[in-house]
């Protein structure tokens, strides 16, 4: 699917080249079990979830993820058939896009760069140099930095020369890490058993076992934010939202053959965003439980413990395989703005960038909060999409302004987003609203503005007729 | 060979969980799981590669 998504880029794609169902669930279930999981799943331990709070808001969040796909992403994108960035183009102008590429370009080298982050961390197992901790913000020792450079810089020439290879790499991994995934699970619960003498012979002794040892509740570790089901349904939901609310994939959906195939985001809900999370999470709560004061999120050596050199593979590989096609897309976003710069130099500085990124802790450790600020971010302009394609011409507005009226920036679309990220930002930073939240209210004051905006903007300049 | 491929990954992805599930269960200790795991995972990259995706062009 990888090849197909850099074809049509400028046209609708065509009958012949749309794709099945399989393909989206196969392309979903690798892409959401990644080496961020590793991450995640410790941090809502360390942010003091109960075990309730955890499951229930799982499958809620990422059922309402799997509906953003499914009702709002995938019938946009099977009835225009265009790339996320053509269409905005069209809404917004060719200058603006260079902007949005900007942002969206940023944001996946700090991704990317905690990609590498967690790769580096089986690294230390290996060469034994000290480790960042939960609340360190920068680099703690020249061995952190030279193994997120070595590994950075690996990555960043891969991306550039071979990015076609380690997608292939990357789709044989993908089954495989899911597996090792699960067995993460599966040991640490063991492990869990033999280090209480609990006797777990049913579902409700697990349960107990899960309320009173693994995700207990309470509060949170020092410097983390408290987390409860609304946060954990929220984070579930919206950690994606740049892709579905936000509508990035729109380039996915466009080879979709009907609507309905956003159901098969599900995959990689539930097995990555629900199965690996827990994984993850019970492995670190493990720790804490043998050791309180090791407060460490440290994939490598968590993974090391309970699966050995397998342990320690998955570790690389999904950090390897899931930064690879980020650096790919952040290079190509940057390439946008600097056109007549070779694509292989773009995607290596860009790869150096994000190892610099990965070097700094404070990337990795405060993902949960990264995540939801890169989601609300780019947000603003899902709403400005998903108003342009059904309530324009409802209200008597032209669609496609920027394309119809010949402009290179459309200021309607261009205000409400800067408006819409600075009001959500304003209101996290003064207490009103959550940054897990901020962005619900948040999308209906972009489609607001964006609507006013463009009925006072098009009123004064009527495009010429086409 | 190439229904073979095919039943040698199948088999490596369930020396994969397999363990997993049998420590879990208490059947066998860790080193012998992480063991039989790192078997799964070689023959895994071992076979995978030569016939998945193929039938994708």
């Amino acid at each position: 699917m990888s090849s197909a998504a850099t074809e049509y880029e400028r046209e609708p794609v065509p009958r012949e080249a749309l794709l099945g169902f399989r393909s989206f669930v196969g392309q979903y279930a690798g892409e959401h079990t990644a080496g961020t999981e590793l991450m995640i799943g410790p941090l809502f331990v360390a942010a003091g979830v109960g075990a309730f709070d955890l499951v229930m808001g799982l499958i809620i969040g990422n059922l309402l993820a799997v509906l953003s796909w499914t009702l709002m992403t995938a019938p946009i994108a099977t009835r225009t058939r265009l790339t996320l960035y053509y269409q905005l183009e069209k809404i917004t102008g060719r200058r603006f896009v260079v902007v949005y590429n900007a942002v969206n370009g940023i944001a996946f080298c700090f991704l990317a760069g905690s990609m590498i982050t967690v790769s580096a961390t089986a690294l230390g197992v290996w060469f034994k140099f000290p480790m960042p901790g939960l609340n360190d913000l920068y680099p703690n020792g020249f061995g952190w930095i030279v193994a997120v450079l070595a590994i950075g810089t690996i990555v960043a020439w891969v991306a550039a020369a071979g990015y076609r290879v380690v997608a292939r790499v990357a789709n044989y991994a993908a089954p495989w890490m899911v597996l090792v995934f699960i067995a993460f699970g599966l040991v640490g619960l063991r492990d869990f058993v033999t280090a209480t003498g609990a006797s777990v012979k049913s579902l409700a002794d697990f349960w107990q076992l899960a309320k009173t040892v693994i995700w207990t509740g309470g509060e949170p570790l020092p410097g983390q934010v408290k987390f409860t089901f609304w946060q954990v349904m929220a984070f579930a939901w919206f950690c994606n939202m740049a892709m579905h609310v936000g509508m990035s994939d729109l380039s996915v959906f466009r080879y979709a053959k009907k609507a309905r195939y956003g159901l098969a985001t599900a995959s990689g809900m539930y097995l990555g965003h629900f199965l690996a999370w827990i994984a993850a999470s019970i492995l670190y709560a493990l720790q804490l439980h043998r050791d309180p004061g090791n407060t460490d999120v440290l994939p490598g050596p968590l993974a090391a413990d309970a699966a050995g050199l397998v342990g320690l593979l998955c570790v690389i590989v999904a950090g390897w395989t899931t930064a690879n096609p980020t650096i790919y897309r952040a290079g190509l976003a940057f390439q946008a703005i600097v056109p007549n710069v070779s694509r292989f130099k773009v995607t290596f500085a860009t790869g150096l960038l994000c190892a610099v990124a990965g070097m700094f802790p404070a990337v990795a450790m405060k993902l949960l909060g990264f995540v939801a600020l890169y989601g609300l971010v780019l947000m603003p302009m899902g709403a400005v999409i998903f108003c342009d394609f059904w309530l324009m011409k409802r209200f008597g507005m032209q669609p496609f302004y920027a394309e119809a009226a010949g402009k290179t920036v459309n200021w309607a679309p261009a205000i409400a987003w800067i408006l819409t990220v600075g009001l959500c930002l304003a209101g996290v930073k003064m207490g009103f609203l959550g940054i897990y939240f901020a962005s619900l209210p948040g999308w209906f004051v972009a489609a607001a503005l964006y609507l006013a905006l463009s009925k006072i903007l098009q009123r004064q300049t009527r495009p010429t007729p086409a | 060979m190439k229904r073979l491929l095919p039943l040698l990954s199948a088999i490596a992805l369930m020396l994969v969980i397999v363990p997993a599930c049998l420590y879990l269960a208490g059947s066998v200790d860790k080193p012998q799981m992480k063991g039989l795991m790192l078997i799964g995972t070689v023959l895994w990259f071992l076979t995978a590669p030569f016939w998945m995706g193929n039938d994708e062009a």
